[in-house]
């Protein structure tokens, strides 16, 4: 299963997710610069964390008319599994792969600590490896990650089960609607997420948590596959 | 010709800055403030005297790039 991880001029989390594809899974895994106009290389495109092109006008506002995006729109349309952190969730949101939209945190701050997710979702190429209601400890990074939608907007995702992640209990650090950490598309073959999973892969790092994400993604590729593929 | 653009938070979208802002202006004695909402403002040169063309083109501007119409509401003026 080979993997892309997309580099805009201001991503920060690339190498971490490089990284976290070698050591979790041991994939092959490239980076792909935001100028690339082919993606048919790849099943699975990680659009990473930073502050890509500065954050500015808004949060992935610039990055999403990026030459790379049109490939990663085709690569969603085909069913292929990509994963928004952070930034890239913001990306992903401004580029309408997924709905709704990131805006301020309510306490202003950039808030840079462990969060407590409960996993709302397990049945998703992106959480197999979770149980249904577990309780995750996943790093969150983000001063603009206060997810909001409409009520109708809201109303959908909860009816397709597109709600993957919430922050537990009373533990929201930034004012989303209805503690929503992280959502799917309808197809659920593009996940978008402010927590880090990539930075949760080693209990050195605080947490390894985030490794079953990586491995739930290989899981479902197989299956999809033929369970025999060790590829 | 010259574009004023002016994006702004839709009216049911929390506000964290407007409403820290509000807060400070309490604290320091402007009771009389009610609410206080923060938006952008740009100014954007036409290479065009067409004002009709401008406004579409404006218009696309605003929808694809310079709001986020989840969140945010935008208006322009034209001048020149």
């Amino acid at each position: 299963m080979k993997f892309a991880v997309i580099v805009f001029p201001g991503s920060n989390c690339d190498i971490d997710c490089y990284k976290a594809v070698e050591d979790t899974i041991g994939q092959p895994v490239d980076y792909v610069w935001h100028t690339a106009t082919d993606l048919s290389a790849y099943d699975a495109i990680l659009v990473p964390g930073g502050f890509s092109y500065g954050d500015y006008l808004r949060c992935g506002a610039i990055a999403r008319f990026a030459n790379v995006m049109s490939e990663v729109k085709k690569a969603a349309e085909q069913g292929k599994f990509i994963l928004g952190i952070c930034n890239g969730f913001q990306i992903l949101t401004e580029a309408g792969l997924l709905p709704g939209a990131l805006i301020r945190n309510t306490g202003l701050k950039f808030r840079c600590h462990q969060t407590q997710l409960e996993v709302v979702n397990n049945g998703t190429a992106f959480t197999n490896q979770y149980s249904q209601g577990e309780i995750i400890n996943i790093p969150i990074a983000h001063g603009e990650g206060n997810y909001f939608c409409d009520d109708a907007t809201l109303a959908e995702l909860k009816a397709n089960n597109q709600i993957l992640f919430r922050y537990a209990g009373d533990t929201n650090p930034n004012g989303s609607v209805e503690n929503i950490a992280g959502i799917s598309n309808v197809g659920g073959n593009v996940v978008g997420m402010m927590p880090h999973p990539e930075r949760a892969i080693d209990q050195l790092l605080g947490s390894e948590d985030g490794k079953r994400m990586f491995t739930s993604i290989l899981n479902a590729w197989r299956e999809q596959n033929g369970a025999a593929v060790n590829s | 010709m010259k574009a004023t653009v002016y994006v702004t938070i839709k009216e049911n979208v929390l506000d964290p800055q407007g409403t820290a802002v509000q807060g400070a202006l309490h604290t320091m004695g402007f009771a009389e403030v009610g609410k206080v909402r923060i938006g952008k403002y740009l100014e954007v040169e036409l290479n065009t005297n067409d004002r009709a063309e401008a406004e579409a083109r404006l218009k696309e501007m605003c929808e694809k790039l310079l709001a986020n119409t989840v969140v945010e509401d935008y208006r322009f003026e034209l001048e020149g």
